[in-house]
């Protein structure tokens, strides 16, 4: 298992089509994550850049196309879903943490009902994982007691104890002020040297630019231009660096 | 017969009024545990169940209580099943209240926020862990104020099982009147009694709203 999948890339999309009623989302997609990589979707509102990232972990299904991740057939009705979240790590813009645990029981609680771990052996976890992430000391608090951004690392550290594979980002600081971004982009940063897998969707173009091994530029539904992180720099489309002018200028 | 409301009269219409709480706890329990099936079959990913339970609650919503109430009674007489007053009422009443539980406890389970089940679900929880780990616990805060509510409602339907002769409150005042000829005097009493029932109920459903209302935030973090 293990040979099998280090030569095979972690993601793949290949032609992945999908419409909402009328709507093409993704027309055509196709791109690959291998073990280790960051790759930084981008692209304006309405892109397909979120919706081709919930394909990843079948939030959407898609209409036509394959998608293999770590080894599951996405695009199949078949595929083990179960087995796949165990494999895919998502964070949402929208931090999503259960307000009614706390952020001890919020990290424990998959790694117990999935994985079968000791109470015992996931509250270790829980603490190994948010040391991680800087909030060693929220274990006992309450998500509603805690800022933006120690929420969204707080989602960083549940996604981490389940120890996936690739870890999938959409938007994760879009709801959050320049300070808390920093807070949160540098416990990603963090992750990506230690070698973590990543998919994130983001409109930080700096951050993208710094961290991210390759850059997707989605257009229309379609990989308009793809690229190592210095494409941002030196874009070879007019829609590209329409695209990348324009978020120079916001930030 | 004739004569002046005494102690006698008033232990009987105690006895009415402790029927009356009786009964309503029957209803909320039995319609409880039956509306909770029926708000989980409402949502259901086999569309089958999701139909039939629709139509249980449609059918049971447009239909008067008091023609429930009769249905049961002679219904299961009947089909050979001879029946107390208080079984006839009660499974009326169950019936009844699991199609309103039902539906109060379907929506309260679908406003709990689409990505919380998203979470759960990204997870790898299955579906029975989501619901009974992530949204049934905050689904329930949310449904406490509208079914502590809808218990007033509860109690004050009971009095339709007097047609069924079943001696609840109204059935009592009925007979203490039907000796006294007093109406108006005996109904003001049977009135004040559900009203101090309900009245109470009522407030503390409001209270719960209000403390809902300031807890809002945790329900939706974003």
């Amino acid at each position: 298992m293990q040979q099998n999948t280090s030569s095979a890339p972690i993601v793949s999309l290949r032609n992945v089509q999908k419409s909402f009623g009328p709507l093409r989302v993704l027309d055509g997609v196709s791109f690959a994550v291998e073990r280790g990589e960051v790759l930084a979707l981008i692209g304006r509102s309405g892109s397909g850049k979120s919706t081709a990232l919930r394909c990843i972990d079948r939030f959407e299904k898609v209409d036509g196309g394959e998608i293999v991740v770590c080894g599951h057939r996405v695009d199949r009705p078949d595929v083990d879903l179960r087995a796949l979240r165990q494999d895919v790590g998502i964070v949402f813009q929208s931090y999503n943490l259960f307000p009614h645990l706390t952020i001890e029981q919020n990290i424990t609680l998959a790694p117990c009902a999935v994985k079968g771990m000791a109470t015992a052996r996931a509250k270790d976890l829980a603490r190994k994982v948010l040391a991680q992430v800087g909030l060693e000391e929220k274990l006992h608090a309450y998500p509603e007691q805690l800022s933006g951004g120690q929420q969204q690392r707080a989602a960083i550290a549940r996604s981490l104890a389940m120890q996936p594979k690739v870890m999938l980002f959409d938007e994760v600081t879009s709801a959050l002020d320049p300070e808390l971004t920093a807070e949160v982009l540098k416990v990603i940063e963090q992750l990506a040297a230690d070698g973590m897998t990543m998919v994130m969707v983001t409109h930080e173009m700096g951050f993208a630019k710094g961290i991210a091994d390759r850059i997707v530029f989605m257009h229309r539904g379609k990989v308009h231009e793809t690229g190592p992180a210095s494409i941002l720099t030196t874009p070879t489309t007019p829609e590209l660096t329409q695209f990348v002018g324009t978020g120079n200028l916001k930030s | 017969m004739g004569g002046h409301l005494n102690v006698n009269h008033l232990m009987f219409l105690g006895q009415g009024a402790l029927w009356t709480i009786g009964l309503s706890v029957i209803a909320l329990i039995g319609g409880g545990i039956v509306g909770f099936v029926i708000a989980l079959a409402r949502i259901s990913p086999l569309k089958s169940v999701r139909l039939a339970s629709a139509v249980y609650v449609q059918l049971v919503q447009g239909t008067p209580l008091l023609v429930i109430l009769f249905l049961g009674y002679f219904g299961l007489a009947a089909i050979g099943l001879k029946v107390s007053p208080l079984v006839a009422a009660s499974a009326s009443l169950t019936l009844y209240v699991a199609a309103y539980l039902g539906e109060i406890w379907r929506g309260c389970i679908q406003s709990v926020p689409k990505p919380q089940w998203e979470a759960a679900e990204g997870l790898a929880l299955t579906r029975t862990q989501r619901m009974i780990k992530v949204i049934l616990p905050q689904a329930i805060r949310i449904a406490t104020p509208p079914t502590v509510g809808f218990m007033v409602q509860i109690i004050k339907n009971t009095s339709l099982a007097s047609v069924v002769g079943f001696v609840e409150l109204m059935r009592s005042g009925q007979i203490v009147n039907n000796s006294l000829f007093e109406p108006f005097a005996i109904y003001a009493i049977i009135a004040v009694t559900y009203f101090a029932m309900c009245y109470p109920l009522s407030l503390f459903s409001q209270r719960l709203e209000r403390r809902m209302g300031r807890g809002r935030s945790n329900l939706a973090p974003a």
